[in-house]
């Protein structure tokens, strides 16, 4: 039956995997009200400090910790010069992007002697799960992590008080402020809590998808998540449909670059084709959360 | 007496101004007070401090005898006092009673529970009397359900001390006829209010008694019994301020501008219905009616901004139908913009150069083929700036940084610089204090004692009846008829409703 398949179906969501983190990870510090095109420089980043660590440690778990939290740490940064400093959310996120470029070519240099890539590492082990396996495909714990995230942000955003006044802050920071919400720590919080989610896809490139670090190995998932978030309208359920989407075009990529009947550089721009016309609203226009602005009290 | 808000020698000052000089204010338990003062009094200032949004210099707050220290609106709300902002501080995306406990909401174990919450503000609305869809979103709902919501967002919180700060200046005049009824049904339920205006009608519709601040200084307290329309006027500005003022001449019979069997397409608005009319040298034209019935669409495709499908404009014999809003103004059309912050002017644009908008590219202003003059244009605009009296540091200063009056003065300044023969001035006064008000409705009636014909469109009827030498009423795009000033209101109210008269 060729390319559509159960294992075509599988692809499409292990391809999903580091986009739908993304476009979490993006979710969360939109509702806080901050744009985080930092994303991609993040998950480059994670992608690095997990294999390093797993490196020096020679454990692929201490390497999914450090990954996780060094998303977590350019979360900080990102949230003190934002939020704090009320500094201009492209150009820290710019910032971000060519810091994770540049920071993780010099140390894989240093460290592995080669500015392309790692040395190869021990990755996450296959998580063995009856049935479930069957259909999912052979998965490491990253899949399930995500699955719960989905299903765990849906509630917090829709059925807590907490996520109700997320998304205040995020729509209008004056009126949370007058309803009495702390503006500046929901803020500071959960561009923290998005930046480490964003680092899960980091991890998933590099030891999960691979197990070891190449120089610009997310290739844009960071701008695709951001796509995925958009399109997906800043919702949990709509971030996860809208990565199946992109991890589908990346899944046929592969398919049809197999079959050899197109020439494989057409073939390699599916996905950034689909980003484009995601973005430019080709898919029916978007609200975003309005309110950008660095939030000043008078 | 038992009061229930007391304030003691309150200062505030900010960088340059003296916004509150040892204010002292008593409000009664129960009661309607109202703070009366021209922008910039310090009104504002006095409430947000009141309700924790600033700190004051010096000075105490007593709330039912007891000094509160307010920092912050949560503190404020504690202490049972609750505002309404003019700018409303509502989430437009969120749902009506989302926005209503946010920051206060009930929950079982770590969820939210809609269900209690919703039967909580319903309770609320029985007691009060309000109605409103609680599942609505707020960005749905027109200005004045969603100054409702904040009014239920007070109540939720338990509020008994309710400020309203210029609450009317957003509404319609059928919204604030209803904002008056709920204030005053919440009066009867014990709350105790405290009405922020520089509207002298609604303070007497509504107030028990008025303080009336000018230049942050408290200039007295007096019951609304004793006082009388001019002597509230006189307190507020600082002099006597006439009410009517002379009308001058009759209208002559020759016509300047008329607008013939018009019908625009519904497009972004309403659509105007075979509208004609004529304005003569030496009149002004008001044209009344409830807001939204094409108002804004008969200025626009009067200006050049909207396409007419049917019918012409015709200007001194000409006919200007087709022609751009350019050679529009060219031919002597002058325009005072409804939005004046987003039409009227350019608010991050020096006085200066907002004066010489659209006249940038001609003689003298331009020289040679691209360059500016700026001496002349200079000269241009201090000679503007005196001319009527815009009250301003510079003609370098931001029109931002200058209040509503002098913004309206910037407008027509820059309108009647040029030759004029008609004027359209679309709601010139709102939001406009008493001072600024009189001055620009002496201005009109100069304008139209020198012999040009003014079309006024307002949504403040006493304005249309005050100046007006015919009135016209606007209904669903079309004009439902015609009244002289000195008709009783009850006509107007129907006209204005609808209903044609009998004739």
């Amino acid at each position: 039956m060729g390319i559509l398949s159960l294992s075509l179906f599988q692809a499409m969501l292990r391809m999903s995997m580091p986009v739908l983190f993304a476009a979490l990870g993006g979710m969360f510090c939109e509702r806080a009200g901050v744009v985080n095109i930092g994303l991609e420089g993040i998950m480059l980043n994670s992608a690095f400090f997990a294999v390093l660590a797993t490196f020096l440690s020679g454990s692929p778990w201490i390497g999914f910790l450090s990954g996780v939290l060094s998303g977590v740490g350019l979360g900080v940064v990102i949230a003190i010069l934002t939020v704090k400093y009320s500094g201009n959310q492209i150009v820290v996120g710019t910032g971000i992007n060519v810091f994770g470029l540049g920071f993780s070519a010099f140390m894989c240099q240093k460290i592995w002697g080669s500015r392309g890539a790692s040395g190869s590492v021990a990755g996450l082990p296959l998580l063995r799960v009856p049935y479930l396996e069957q259909v999912l495909g052979e998965n490491t714990i990253l899949i399930y992590v995500a699955f719960a995230l989905i299903i765990l942000s849906h509630l917090f955003l829709f059925h807590t008080p907490w996520g109700l006044r997320l998304r205040a802050v995020g729509e209008n920071p004056q009126a949370a402020d007058t309803a009495g919400v702390n503006v500046h720590r929901y803020k500071m919080v959960f561009v923290t809590l998005g930046s480490g989610i964003t680092g899960l896809g980091g991890v998933f490139l590099s030891l999960a998808h691979l197990s070891f670090f190449a120089w610009g190995m997310t290739s844009g998932r960071g701008f695709m998540g951001l796509a995925a978030m958009i399109f997906g309208k800043w919702t949990p359920l709509g971030c996860f449909l809208a990565s199946l989407l992109f991890g589908f075009t990346d899944a046929l990529q592969m398919r049809v670059q197999a079959l050899g009947i197109l020439p494989s550089q057409i073939i390699l721009l599916f996905p950034y084709v689909v980003t484009i016309l995601v973005l430019s609203g080709f898919v029916g226009k978007a609200l975003p959360p309005s309110d950008y602005k660095p939030y000043e009290k008078r | 007496m038992a009061f229930a808000l007391q304030v003691r020698g309150l200062t505030k000052s900010f960088p340059g101004v003296l916004a509150n000089d040892h204010i002292d204010l008593d409000v009664e338990e129960g009661e309607i007070h109202g703070i009366l003062g021209e922008n910039g009094a310090g009104k504002s200032v006095l409430m947000s401090v009141i309700y924790g949004l600033y700190r004051p210099d010096e000075g105490k707050i007593l709330v039912r005898g007891q000094e509160v220290a307010i920092g912050s609106p949560s503190q404020a709300i504690r202490c049972g006092i609750g505002m309404v902002h003019q700018n409303l501080t509502l989430v437009p995306q969120l749902r009506v009673f989302e926005n209503i406990i946010l920051g206060q909401e009930p929950r079982r174990g770590i969820f939210l529970e809609r269900q209690k919450a919703r039967r909580r503000i319903e309770e609320l609305l029985h007691q009060t009397g309000l109605s409103i869809d609680l599942n609505a979103r707020v960005r749905d709902l027109p200005i004045g359900l969603q100054q409702r919501v904040e009014i239920l967002k007070m109540l939720y919180r338990g509020a008994s001390i309710l400020i309203f700060d210029e609450p009317t200046t957003v509404l319609t005049p059928q919204e604030v006829d209803q904002l008056i009824t709920y204030l005053l049904a919440l009066k009867k339920q014990g709350k105790t209010i405290i009405f922020i205006s520089h509207k002298l009608r609604e303070v007497f519709a509504l107030c028990d008694r008025v303080t009336v601040l000018r230049r942050g200084k408290k200039v007295g307290t007096c019951a609304i019994k004793e006082a009388t329309p001019e002597s509230l006027a006189e307190m507020m500005v600082g002099r006597r301020v006439l009410f009517e003022l002379p009308r001058g001449r009759k209208p002559a019979e020759e016509v300047v501008f008329s607008v013939e069997g018009v019908s625009t397409l519904p497009e972004k608005g309403k659509a105007l219905r075979e509208v004609s009319f004529r304005v003569h040298r030496y009149e002004i034209l008001g044209i009344a009616g409830v807001e939204g019935n094409g108002q804004t669409e008969l200025a626009e495709t009067i200006v050049g901004l909207r396409r007419v499908r049917q019918g012409k404009l015709v200007l001194n014999g000409e006919d200007i139908t087709y022609l751009s809003v350019k050679e529009r103004i060219k031919r002597g059309l002058a325009h005072i913009p409804e939005d004046r912050h987003r039409r009227g002017a350019i608010l991050d644009f020096t006085v200066m150069e907002n004066l010489m908008l659209g006249f940038e590219d001609e003689p003298p202003l331009r020289r040679g083929l691209l360059t500016l003059h700026f001496p002349t244009l200079q000269e241009f605009a201090s000679s503007l700036i005196r001319e009527f009296e815009i009250a301003t540091p510079g003609g370098d200063t931001l029109v931002r940084t200058l209040s509503g009056g002098n913004q309206q003065k910037v407008v027509l300044a820059r309108e009647l610089s040029h030759p004029v023969s008609v004027l359209l001035a679309c709601q010139p006064t709102r939001g406009l204090d008493v001072a600024a008000t009189e001055y620009l409705h002496r201005k009109l009636l100069e304008l139209k004692n020198q012999g040009k014909a003014v079309v006024l469109i307002s949504a403040d009827l006493d304005e249309i009846r005050a100046l007006s030498d015919r009135v016209l009423v606007l209904y669903e795009g079309r004009i439902i008829g015609e009244l002289s000033p000195e008709s009783d209101e009850y006509q107007f109210g129907l006209l204005m409703g609808g209903k044609s008269l009998a004739s």
